[in-house]
């Protein structure tokens, strides 16, 4: 039997928890949305002086699970004297700023391979065409080849936003008080399951609704050109697959 | 298993000694009351007090490993029948467990680095940050007694001296044994001190440390009061207790 009177005393707990989780959720994601796109670009360069490292770090990222990331970032850096008198320090020590770092270093990774995936499979035939119309090579990037790439990185990009907000769970293992660590304390201090992780549960789907929701709105903006029944009337926006380029 | 060997077989089992296959939840993360080897074998006063009541009752005993936030949410689960694990006697707690009488007693007390702090009253603490065991009652007691100071919990004890050398608090606040044992002794801990006098939160919150059971597990109950009065009153206690302290930590009822 679910204890309602328990429910409502802790949602303003709930409530603070939640708004904590969004913070770190933004927070990350957007700084990782920023670093990624450079990162992305020089995954994909020719160049094998930006190539690699951009590479060795997302496979070093990618290949190691975050909790362990977050864990060196929060528990090992401090074990060294250097880093406790340098000029970092004082953000170090603060979990959250910690708990930031290493969500916007796993998302930069995630996100850059997603969008090196975009933009290796851009059509040759869509940047030969806009520079066959006399674009610059800032125009063809700008207008022809970026957009091109964000729509086909759009819908795996919603689902790396969804899993880094249920990443931000583990933020509750370095103190800081989201969905989850109020989940914890009301399960260990009242031992009820829905009350506690139900109601954390309840939290993160609506966010992943919420989410998805928006994901799919804006798939539905960048995307109406792929609608059949958009398609008949509008220009299309990329080349048919029958012109063929040879 | 070294423990299944203390645990004495039951030959002539009776009505009366009908679920004798006894599981013990213990912790692992608390040195010296337990902790665990590398090999994953667990020792401890904890542990030894275990098989001690274990043997008492003639029972067969097998312990469950379990992390110290879900003990008692896995007791009221059945995933064992009692705890083990230095659980302190509060008000809260009685709710919802059974408790045996208490069968030791340790003080808290705080932890600096050397010469930061000269004592530890609220008003010399107020504007730091105290760091001490989630959801425990020595986190309820700084609650209530330093509003001005800031609290960082964290989820295991081990983890509260590790912040503490880290940096993140000014002050810790922890079983005064397991601080001396778990961080001033090992290389850790150099350059740390205790502060000040022992805190004994048996005026603010409960005393005393008890193992734990399901509520209304009475027989249980007293089988363990008895083989803990037993042990107390042959000096096994006592031999148990020196292998790990150099003062006495028998509960004031229990001593003489």
């Amino acid at each position: 039997m679910i204890n309602w009177s328990l429910v409502v005393q802790m949602l303003p707990v709930f409530w603070d928890g939640l708004q904590m989780t969004l913070i770190l959720l933004v927070a990350a994601g957007v700084a990782g949305l920023i670093l990624a796109v450079p990162l992305a670009v020089a995954r994909t360069a020719r160049s094998r002086w930006l190539a690699w490292p951009a590479f060795g770090y997302t496979y070093v990222i990618r290949g190691t699970p975050l909790l362990v990331q977050l864990f060196i970032i929060y528990y090992g850096l401090p074990q060294f004297g250097l880093i406790r008198n340098s000029a970092l320090w004082p953000l170090l020590r603060d979990p959250w700023f910690c708990a930031w770092l290493a969500f916007t270093l796993n998302t930069t990774a995630y996100t850059a391979e997603i969008f090196a995936g975009a933009i290796r499979t851009t059509p040759s035939g869509e940047i030969e065409a806009a520079r066959a119309m006399g674009l610059s090579r800032a125009q063809v990037f700008r207008d022809v080849f970026w957009p091109g790439a964000w729509r086909r990185a759009l819908p795996q990009y919603g689902n790396e936003v969804v899993q880094l907000m249920h990443a931000t769970a583990l933020a509750s293992t370095v103190t800081i008080v989201e969905i989850l660590r109020v989940g914890r304390d009301v399960y260990t201090n009242y031992l009820v399951i829905p009350e506690s992780f139900g109601l954390a549960a309840v939290f993160y789907l609506g966010l992943t609704v919420l989410l998805t929701t928006i994901f799919r709105l804006l798939e539905r903006h960048f995307l109406r050109h792929l609608d059949p029944r958009s398609s008949i009337t509008a220009a299309p926006a990329e080349p048919r697959k029958t012109t063929a380029h040879a | 298993m070294k423990f299944a060997a203390l645990a004495l077989a039951l030959v002539c089992a009776g009505p009366a000694f009908a679920q004798d296959r006894i599981r013990i939840g213990v912790e692992g993360n608390y040195p010296p009351f337990s902790k665990v080897a590398p090999d994953g074998s667990l020792s401890g006063f904890d542990i030894d007090i275990a098989a001690a009541v274990c043997a008492r009752m003639e029972a067969e005993c097998t312990l469950v490993q379990q992390e110290w936030d879900g003990m008692i949410p896995a007791l009221s689960a059945n995933k064992f029948d009692m705890i083990v694990a230095s659980m302190t006697i509060t008000d809260a707690r009685k709710e919802v467990v059974d408790f045996s009488d208490p069968y030791y007693d340790v003080p808290s007390r705080f932890v600096a680095a050397t010469g930061d702090f000269e004592g530890y009253s609220p008003e010399e603490l107020a504007g730091k940050t105290i760091i001490v065991l989630r959801n425990s009652p020595r986190a309820q007691y700084l609650a209530a007694t330093y509003p001005d100071s800031r609290i960082l919990a964290v989820d295991r004890e081990p983890a509260v001296y590790l912040e503490l050398a880290a940096g993140r608090g000014d002050i810790a606040f922890g079983s005064s044994v397991v601080s001396a044992e778990a961080f001033l002794n090992t290389p850790q801990g150099e350059g740390f001190d205790q502060v000040g006098e022992t805190i004994t939160l048996t005026d603010s919150v409960d005393g005393g440390v008890g193992i734990a059971m399901r509520k209304g597990d009475e027989a249980l109950r007293l089988r363990v009061n008895e083989a803990l009065a037993q042990i107390m009153a042959d000096g096994s206690y006592a031999t148990m207790a020196e292998a790990y302290f150099d003062f006495d930590i028998t509960p004031p009822h229990a001593r003489n």
